[in-house]
């Protein structure tokens, strides 16, 4: 392996990526360390000097905060006016994406781009108008400050005490074209915050001056100037990789966090973004479903999918695992998929907790092997969620009723057997409430069966313990027996609440499988879209009881429900729509896109190409959060999409058979019906031909009838080699058969076809020296010739010259007849190519011409007529020079002597 | 006369075609055979031994190419396959396969006749040798033992393989050559796919014996074929 040869991967993929970068709009970064810097100001002052060399710079928003020095560079500059968003009463104003998309100018200004949109734009986020204004190819300019990077987030807030909620995923700043770092030294600033000039005087409050602190701001220009740094550095890198140049680092890190339903998780995956960053490395972020989930409270599970929404918003893989061993899977991913790095928090669980259910992080660093291990403290956050309670289903009244009537069977059979006269001794009957305490542990939660004990250890006391019918209790020992009672109740409790929790999680999971496999079934036999539609929405209505609305793309790409939607799919919704089928992506409700929308709208993808839009209308945009529930509705539309995709394919192939069908009659049609006509033309010609040789020379009037018939079957038959072609032509089966050729022979075949109809012209001809080769069918081009010069022949006066020839193009040759005929009528000098046009004097049939014009289109080249000054038509044709002309090898010597003899 | 008029075989499907072949024939002074079809037509060839076939390819039976491979097994008889415009691929392919030349439907009589001439007179110097040293057709005048070519009383100057391409057409003058059979004469096996180079040396041969290049009259183009030198 040669050292300095690049990577032909990463050759490929700077390929692609700068492929997609050309048809993208660029983008210029303005980036500061806190506000203030001056970005807006450089921005504008930048977007001036574009205005001032003539570009068509445009502001599409920006903010001045009041700041007179800023607000004076607007002078000048066409600014978009605002879209007026009216929210439950107040009109907010906002970026208006769509009069930026129609406007399309060179260059637009957006600034601040970390803002959050008003509630009814259509993203979530400014940063989302940007990417969708870049994908169009319009070029931005854009002003952010350092500390909206979502990956410094954590930083940030350290060093500021303020968490900043508007963050931008780092790829903004890793894809942009350009980054200009505005930066100033802290006493400027702060200089310029006395002065008032970063905010008007009432706005610098309190939190304000915390946050201009010098420290902060020393710390915050830090990270931007590191940040431009590594920007520098990763673009060497890449010019480094582009040229050959060795790499130094270890090739081929790979991360992995694993994420858990913790408040921290989010750190660990911000830390692991971050080291990423500086290793060049890929990463994933793994979460495993273990049986224990189930008892999750709803902020736990919070946790969870933000730090996997975070993972995948970072740039890193969120994937979800499920298994009994969480650190067995993760172990298994890891090693599958050639993980360097483990990334975990560490515990703040108990040493009890640990003792008893063992500690991943052990399982982990007994199992990893030469996988590095990281363990990162796994610090609370102070901003995580108050927890609720666990999301099992609490037990109902009832279920505490019907557990604490269990208990009451073995006072009834004690009492019982007392009336009977005999003695129960009180270890009996301890016995006898074990049995119903577990009957009742095994039959309910930890809650009931908690109950049942307290009331078995209450009725025990009272009935069987001495003294008889009180609570008190005369032997300390049977103060142990209630004792055991209850930890029974417990341990029972707890062991069948997890039973039942494993049932449901493997119930969940067969009919999530069961329905999969249901949905396969059914599409897999269905024959027609509406089969393959019905089939879908069935499944989702018993998988999710949804009822949802599938939108397929009609010949122009604008997609159309299918059937009667469950909710009001107006105009607003069908735009929604058509934007998750456009771009592929997830829209509506839930999503970060036109989320005010009330369904949610998944693109049914199949391989590589969405073929429609499944809507679903949702009442909580929190029903599909979850990793289970998401990824099998994705498998469902997935599966609906492949359906889809498989019945285009076949209806695409059979009509394919049907136009090869059509073809192969047409074809063997005309074959049959030139063969028909032509064989008796033959037989005429033939017959007088032989008449014309054998007549006797001093019956002049026979020869002269042998010669008319011969002439006319000629004719005829040219009329019908014309109708032919003509229906070639018009049935689009003319094609070209090209070769490389020169255009003088087709020209001269024609010449001596023609003999006869240009005895009474003078013809002459003209071409270039250097004439090249051309790509053409010599036959069909005869015939265009042979058409042109006949139509010549017929329309002059006889001993008016006729001039044919050709001329170098570019890339092109240009070949002409000329005549010094009449010419044509002033106008007509399109129509003479329409079927049947037929000029002044008659002769033809009015197809010669366009044929000429269907073979020459046939070559991708063009016919036209025009009036030559000083009289006469000319019709000249352009033949393309396409592809590369062969090479020929030219001979070194030109005739010297005899040659030795070869034969 | 020593010896009986040439023998010619027709095999055609069409009764209208045959009889004016037949009348032009004979009236001609050639003994003719007639096939319908094929199979009959690959009988009488090796049956009656004639001098020349004519073979129509559109037969109704047998694909009229394979029927002239067949005769091309076990016979070196000249073959003229007949056929319509628009079939040059067939045309190109029968005389790849050993077929001698064509005849384009409709055609006169002279056509005919001059076919039959030069086929016969390739059939009696076999192996391309030319029957005569000397070859003269219009104003060229080609002197092949001693390799001068002259142009209306002047000599010209060939490149050698001007030269080559022009002897290999001398030696099958009145013969159409496909671009195939030229490419493998003059410039070898390995050239068989590359007709671009008869054409430009065509053209240039053309700018040296011909008195109107853009309007040739020796060195005809066959459309599609391949070239024929005129040599009457």
């Amino acid at each position: 392996m040669t050292a300095r040869r690049p990577d032909p991967d990463a050759l490929l993929r700077r390929v692609q990526e700068e492929s997609a970068r050309a048809r993208r709009g660029q983008l210029k970064v303005f980036l500061g360390a806190s506000p203030g810097v001056g970005k807006t100001f450089t921005m504008l002052e930048a977007a001036r000097a574009q205005r001032a060399e003539g570009l068509d710079a445009v502001v599409g928003v920006v903010e001045t905060h009041g700041r007179a020095e800023t607000a004076r560079l607007l002078d000048g500059l066409e600014v978009l006016p605002r879209k007026r968003l009216d929210h439950r009463g107040t009109v907010l104003e906002e970026f208006d994406l769509d009069a930026a998309l129609a406007r399309r100018p060179a260059l637009l200004l957006v600034d601040e781009l970390a803002h959050t949109n008003a509630p009814g734009s259509r993203h979530a986020k400014r940063w989302q108008d940007v990417d969708e204004l870049l994908a169009t190819g319009l070029n931005v300019y854009t002003a952010v400050n350092i500390q909206h990077f979502e990956s410094l987030n954590d930083v940030v807030a350290q060093i500021t005490g303020v968490r900043v909620r508007e963050t931008i995923p780092d790829s903004i700043l890793e894809r942009a074209d350009e980054v200009e770092l505005v930066d100033v030294s802290p006493d400027v600033l702060q200089q310029r915050l006395r002065e008032g000039k970063v905010y008007a005087p009432e706005q610098a409050g309190r939190a304000i001056e915390r946050f201009f602190r010098k420290g902060n701001l020393i710390a915050l220009r830090e990270l931007a100037l590191r940040r431009t740094a590594e920007r520098v550095d990763a673009q060497m890198r890449g010019y480094m990789a582009e040229q050959g140049i060795r790499e130094t680092w270890a090739a081929g890190e790979r991360l992995l966090v694993c994420v858990g339903p913790s408040a921290s998780a989010a750190r660990l995956v911000r830390a692991t973004r971050r080291m990423a960053a500086r290793l060049h490395a890929e990463w994933m972020a793994v979460h495993v479903e273990t049986p224990g989930d189930q008892g999750l409270s709803a902020g736990e599970r919070e946790d969870l999918l933000r730090a996997l929404e975070l993972a995948e918003q970072l740039g890193g893989r969120p994937v979800t695992l499920s298994g009994q061993s969480a650190a067995d899977e993760i172990l298994d991913y890891a090693r599958a998929h050639n993980v360097t790095r483990i990334i975990m928090g560490k515990t703040r669980r108990s040493r009890w907790r640990e003792l008893l259910r063992g500690s991943l992080l052990d399982a982990l660093v007994r199992g990893t092997g030469e996988i590095e291990l990281l363990a990162l403290s796994g610090e609370e956050d102070e901003e995580g969620p108050p927890r609720t309670a666990p999301a099992t289903r609490p037990s109902t009244a009832p279920e505490y009723a019907a557990a604490s009537a269990i208990v009451v069977v073995p006072t009834v059979i004690g009492l019982l057997v007392r009336r009977s006269g005999l003695v129960v001794p009180p270890i009996d009957a301890a016995m006898l409430y074990l049995l119903a305490v577990v009957v009742a542990a095994t039959r309910f939660r930890r809650g009931p069966a908690l109950a049942a004990s307290l009331v078995g250890i209450a009725s025990f006391d009272y009935f069987f313990v001495h003294p008889f019918y009180t609570f008190s209790v005369s032997d300390v020992r049977y103060v142990l027996t209630f004792g055991v009672m209850l930890v029974v109740a417990l341990v029972m409790g707890n062991l069948t609440g997890r039973i039942r929790n494993q049932a449901e999680a493997a119930r969940e999971r067969e009919q999530r499988t069961s329905a999969l496999y249901a949905l396969s079934r059914e599409l897999a036999t269905a024959r027609d879209r509406e089969a393959v539609l019905a089939a879908a929405l069935r499944s989702l209505r018993d998988t999710f009881a949804l009822e949802a609305v599938i939108l397929l793309p009609d010949d122009g790409d604008a997609v159309r429900a299918t059937g009667p939607a469950p909710y009001p799919l107006d105009e607003r919704e069908r735009a929604v729509a058509q934007w998750s089928f456009d771009h592929g992506q997830s829209a509506g409700r839930g999503t970060s896109t036109l989320p005010g929308s009330p369904a949610l709208y998944l693109p049914l993808a199949a391989s590589g190409r969405t073929v429609g839009v499944l809507g679903l209308p949702l009442g909580d945009p929190a029903d599909f959060r979850e990793p289970a529930r998401r990824r099998l509705l994705e498998s469902l539309a997935g599966q609906t999409a492949v359906a889809l995709e498989r019945l285009a394919l076949v209806e695409r192939s059979r009509e394919s058979e049907v136009e090869v069908e059509a073809e192969r009659l047409r074809t063997a049609l005309l074959s049959s019906l030139s063969h028909d006509m032509r064989t008796p033309l033959a037989s005429i010609e033939g017959a007088a031909s032989t008449l014309l040789q054998e007549a006797e020379p001093e019956r002049a009037d026979r020869r002269e009838l042998a010669a008319t018939i011969v002439q006319e079957s000629h004719r005829m038959g040219r009329l019908v080699a014309n109708l032919l072609d003509m229906i070639r032509v018009e049935a689009g089966t003319l094609q070209a058969q090209k070769e490389w050729q020169l255009l003088p022979d087709a020209i001269g075949v024609a010449l001596l076809r023609t003999e006869e109809q240009l005895r009474d012209h003078p013809v002459t001809t003209s071409f270039p020296a250097d004439l090249p080769l051309v790509p053409m069918d010599e036959i069909l081009l005869e015939q265009v010739f042979v058409n042109l010069l006949e139509n010549a022949a017929r329309h002059t006066p006889p001993g008016t010259p006729i001039e044919v020839g050709a001329v170098n193009g570019t890339r092109e040759v240009i070949a002409f007849v000329a005549d010094r005929g009449p010419g044509l009528p002033p106008g007509e000098e399109d129509t003479v190519f329409r079927k049947f046009y037929r000029g002044g004097t008659g002769g033809g049939i009015g197809l010669g011409l366009t044929i000429c014009r269907g073979i020459v289109t046939a070559h991708g080249g063009r016919i036209w007529a025009e009036n030559r000054a000083g009289g006469g038509a000319v019709f000249r044709l352009s033949l393309p020079i396409t592809g590369t002309p062969p090479q020929l090898v030219a001979e070194e010597a030109a005739w010297t002597a005899l040659p030795p003899s070869s034969s | 006369m020593d010896r009986p008029a040439p023998l010619i075989l027709l095999i055609e499907d069409e009764p209208q075609m045959r009889r004016f072949l037949r009348t032009a024939l004979t009236a001609n002074d050639y003994r003719l055979v007639e096939a319908v079809t094929a199979k009959e037509g690959l009988a009488q060839a090796a049956a009656r031994n004639p001098d020349v076939i004519l073979l129509d390819l559109g037969l109704p039976d047998r694909d009229g190419l394979a029927v002239a491979r067949e005769l091309r097994e076990w016979s070196g008889t000249p073959i003229i396959v007949i056929s319509a415009r628009g079939r040059e691929e067939d045309k190109v392919k029968a005389l790849d396969l050993g077929a001698d030349d064509y005849l384009t439907k409709p055609f006169g009589v002279d056509e005919l006749l001059a076919r039959i001439r030069v086929a016969l007179r390739h059939a009696a110097h076999p192996a391309g040798a030319a029957p005569d040293p000397i070859f003269e057709a219009g104003e060229l005048r080609v002197d092949l033992p001693g390799r001068r070519v002259w142009r209306a009383g002047q000599e010209v100057h060939l490149t050698p393989t001007e030269y080559k391409l022009l002897a290999v057409m001398v030696r099958h003058a009145g013969k159409v050559l496909t671009h195939r059979q030229l490419l493998k004469e003059v410039w070898g096996a390995n050239y068989v796919n590359q007709a671009h180079y008869v054409r430009v040396y065509l053209a240039q041969l053309r700018q040296k014996i011909e008195a109107d290049p853009a309007r040739p009259r020796l060195l005809l183009t066959e459309p599609g074929v391949g070239y024929r030198l005129k040599d009457e």
